[in-house]
């Protein structure tokens, strides 16, 4: 029974602490040409994407790990992670929702996500990701009636192969750094979404993470390709369980925009950030790039990144086809021991391109906060331009904000303008708050609100909701 | 390489008279030189200008070994007109002349340092290189209270005697606490592909000024590196600014501790370059205390197939409440093929502070041509009349009425 209150108390802090307790079948541990094989083999996956896996951990052998990044962090053994985990019960796919393990269910209940009730009442088609596996995917009819394609990625391979084959890895090659080849060579699931020439997606499609099983990194891949003239807003959303031991989460996002095509992707990342002591906690390395292929395509990436122990991602666009737009909207919020190391690139590369950067950084506790960002317009990038804008916000002096942009202009008739700033919540905002009976808690949270606005203006209204409050949450405790 | 630079170094200890123990530690620097080699595009420090490269592309081999046995001519048709000033004059890397004529003999002090070897607060391999291969090196020592007359030109003059050497010098300054010195280096080559490497540490006591002008105008196609360390007391002031346009490379780095209270440091240049040349300004200040400020403007005009970087960095250590850093970078880009990098970089620990930086690149603004040729003028005076005033803004800056004035008539400036 002590056993039992101690776990209790030591999961009230953070919210979604909790763990589902299902049997996981397991890939034995460690990282070789043998554990590629087996979840190629369990995915049912053909040669072709065997040989793509295996060539990008025969690349992956040469890689060394990079280490150039501002938050530091123990090194990991590759050999001693689990690369396959899939919850037992889903061995044979449940044919509708009432087959889902219940235990299952409950979970998502807690995460905010009643699969059943969404999917009579919400406009949203959720493919939720429980640990590697897939467990359902709904609204597909509804979308499959626009002809648009939206399910795990695993399907795709078998359904869809001749889409995968020409997107996948077209946007983060094979060769790219270590994470991503990574990525490549032991990806489990993911998501993929085809958005077919004209079609307006009706709905914003939505994938929750999870991550549960213990010591098992998550490797996601998500593939999204908008076609000549389409729409589509994409929502990810994660929040972990509690967990001691640091969790790899190694990622790789590829958006592919054709002519006149949009593609928004909105992020609000809740992960596990570790205890008020730095322990435990997400590693949060995850590559997100975008590729605006066709003229007047456009990518826009919103990110609101309050948890994981370290963050270090640079969702990016490449801004290939002439007259298209890039844009990074972030919100990061650092509090006690956490990391980040966030930003973006922006690679001009067509005629008349565009993109805008507003990035809020907001540093508590005993934290560390960088921006770094790539501007870089070609010499072909002609008539292109570019605006950032970076503000950093510190709480107390244990904490640090940095910001390190790097520009590039090698386009005459292009203009980059950056600006950045650092500042502290002034006495006269708290004052004034507090005067009109706030408490010096809820006044930051305002004020931090404020700050934010730009950003959290851009987020669709479900995550809007959700991501004000986050920010207020993350804060607390950092005043006073 | 090793081998001539073991050669080299044979030959210049020869013909020093140093102490066993100081040879071991001028052997100590070679080998950490021989070790590193030049710095290259994968130190972070050198990503926009690869120095190992360029000095392969532009010089080739390079001999480290200079005979000073002797004497140069100094040419006095070379100084500086219209301006009385005290003179340190270096010809191809060799002390000529020191000569504080205007001041107090009992307020300057010279130590010659050459046999002393005096750490330098840098690693890298370049200070490494410095410090085996310079064989002069003097300490100018301001005495308390004690404000120099005239200011102090440093002419760096090479002439073609020299070819494909690499030519290192060293200058210690100390200004006791209310002195004040203006200092101006001024660089005249008529010598080709040699690489100058330069380093200066300043050391501010309280309540002293340094007000320090580097000018680099006249063409040459020699590649420099200059690297300034500048230690700043309780309300002292460093004031440098760059002029970046004469040589094929330069780069100049600075270097600020702030560690007293109330010191302040302003850093501002220009670069104003065309043809092939690559002219780096690396900037890096640190807050390590309370109240103390610093401020930096940057502005290029790049024509031709010309690259400038600039590389900013405020660092603001976690006790330095209060600190105002202020930092902005300006390019305007005149031909399709030149380029401008930025990396203006915030490292803050502290909360009560106020730091900004802003960067902006891009071309003439087409609509104040148009303004201007409305307005009787033709393309080209429109086009300098802007131009002019964009630089014109960083001179202004420029605290010191004199050298003002002295660098406006050299870029041309009218108001």
């Amino acid at each position: 029974m002590d056993n039992r209150q101690k776990e209790i108390d030591n999961l009230k802090d953070y919210k979604y602490g909790f763990t589902t307790d299902i049997e996981n079948t397991r890939a034995p541990k460690g990282l070789n040409e043998d554990i590629i094989r087996f979840i190629s083999n369990i995915k049912k996956e053909p040669q072709w994407m065997l040989d793509f896996r295996l060539k990008a951990f025969e690349r992956f052998k040469q890689l060394k790990e990079p280490d150039w990044q501002k938050p530091k962090y123990p090194k990991i053994d590759y050999q001693d992670l689990y690369y396959y985990s899939a919850p037992k019960s889903m061995k044979d796919k449940p044919k509708n929702l009432d087959d889902l393990d219940p235990k299952l269910l409950e979970t998502y209940k807690k995460l905010g996500i009643p699969l059943q009730e969404q999917k009579r009442l919400n406009g949203i088609a959720v493919d939720a990701v429980f640990d590697s596996v897939s467990v359902a995917t709904t609204f597909r009819e509804e979308l499959t009636k626009q002809g648009i394609i939206f399910c795990p990625i695993s399907e795709a391979i078998q359904n869809h192969p001749e889409l995968v084959k020409k997107y996948l890895g077209s946007v983060i090659p094979l060769t790219d750094h270590f994470f991503a080849t990574l990525n490549s060579a032991v990806f489990t699931d993911g998501s993929f979404a085809y958005i077919p020439e004209g079609v307006r997606c009706p709905m914003e499609l939505s994938t929750y993470f999870r991550i549960n099983a213990s010591n098992t990194g998550q490797f996601e891949r998500t593939l999204i390709v908008a076609d000549k003239g389409s729409y589509v807003s994409y929502l990810e959303g994660c929040t972990a369980p509690m967990r001691d031991e640091n969790q790899l989460h190694a990622a790789n996002v590829e958006l592919v925009a054709l002519d006149d095509a949009e593609i928004k992707y909105s992020t609000v990342q809740n992960w596990y950030p570790g205890d008020k002591d730095g322990k435990g906690g997400i590693y949060n390395f995850v590559t997100k790039r975008g590729l605006c292929k066709g003229k007047n395509s456009k990518i826009s990436w919103t990110q609101v990144e309050t948890g994981s122990a370290i963050t270090w991602k640079y969702p990016s666009c490449i801004l290939k086809g002439d007259n298209s737009v890039g844009e990074f909207y972030s919100i990061a919020i650092t509090n006690n021991h956490q990391k980040a190391d966030t930003g973006t690139k922006m690679i001009h590369l067509g005629k008349n391109t565009k993109s805008k950067i507003i990035s809020k950084g907001i540093s508590a506790g005993r934290s560390d906060m960088t921006y770094r960002g790539l501007v870089d317009i070609s010499s072909k990038a002609t008539n292109s331009n570019n605006y950032t804008q970076c503000d950093s916000l510190l709480m107390g002096n244990k904490c640090g904000a940095h910001t390190v942009p790097y520009i590039k202009n090698k386009n005459s008739e292009s203009n980059i303008a950056h600006e950045a700033t650092t500042s502290k919540i002034s006495e006269e905002q708290l004052h004034y708050c507090q005067q009109r009976g706030l408490s010096a808690e809820e006044a930051v949270g305002l004020i931090v609100n404020g700050f934010c606005k730009e950003v959290l203006q851009q987020l669709p209204m479900e995550f809007a909701v959700e991501a004000q409050k986050l920010v207020g949450i993350s804060l607390e405790g950092s005043v006073g | 390489m090793k081998e001539q630079l073991q050669k080299d170094f044979d030959n210049t200890i020869r013909n020093l008279t140093l102490s066993q123990k100081d040879i071991e530690i001028k052997k100590f620097y070679l080998d950490n030189f021989i070790n590193k080699g030049f710095p290259n595009r994968r130190e972070e420090d050198w990503k926009f200008s690869d120095l190992n490269q360029i000095i392969k592309k532009n010089i080739g081999e390079l001999s480290f070994y200079s005979d000073y046995t002797s004497t140069n001519k100094v040419d006095t048709s070379a100084f500086v007109d219209g301006l009385e000033h005290n003179k340190i004059v270096f010809i191809n890397g060799r002390i000529e002349k020191i000569d504080f004529d205007y001041e107090k003999k009992d307020q300057i002090e010279i130590i010659d340092q050459s046999e002393t070897i005096n750490k330098f607060n840098n690693n890298s391999s370049l200070s490494d290189l410095n410090s085996a291969f310079t064989n002069k090196s003097f300490k100018i020592v301001v005495k308390e209270g004690y404000q120099l007359t005239k200011p102090l030109i440093i002419y760096h003059t090479t002439n073609s005697k020299i070819w494909s050497k690499n030519i290192n010098l060293r200058l210690n300054f100390e200004l006791y606490k209310n002195s004040s010195l203006r200092l101006i280096d001024l660089f005249r080559d008529t010598s080709e592909k040699n690489f100058l490497n330069i380093f200066y540490n300043f050391d501010l006591k309280e309540n002293s000024i340094l007000k320090n002008y580097k000018v680099d105008k006249f063409e040459n196609k020699n590649i420099k590196y200059s690297f300034n360390n500048i230690e700043q007391d309780k309300n002292s002031i460093s004031e440098t600014f760059i002029l970046s346009s004469g040589s094929n490379f330069c780069k100049n780095e600075i270097n600020c501790n702030l560690n007293g209270e109330y010191s302040s440091a302003f850093v501002n240049g220009i670069f104003s370059i065309n043809n092939n040349k690559h002219h780096e300004i690396r900037t890096i200040i640190n807050h390590l205390t309370e109240n103390t400020k610093s401020y930096q403007l940057i502005k290029s005009v790049l024509e031709d197939s010309s690259r400038a970087v600039y590389q900013g960095k405020i660092f603001v250590n976690s006790k330095a409440q209060k600190t105002d850093g202020y930092q902005l970078s300006k390019a305007i880009l005149l031909n399709k093929e030149s380029e401008f990098n930025a990396k203006p970089e915030l490292e803050i620990y502290a909360d009560d502070v106020k730091c900004s930086h802003g960067s902006a690149s891009g071309s003439l603004n087409e609509d104040s041509i148009f303004y201007l040729m409305s307005r009787g003028l033709n393309y080209q005076q429109a086009r300098e009349l802007l131009i002019n005033g964009f630089l014109l803004d960083v001179v202004e800056k420029i605290t010191d009425p004199e050298v003002k004035n002295l660098i406006k008539n050299m870029i041309g400036i009218k108001e």
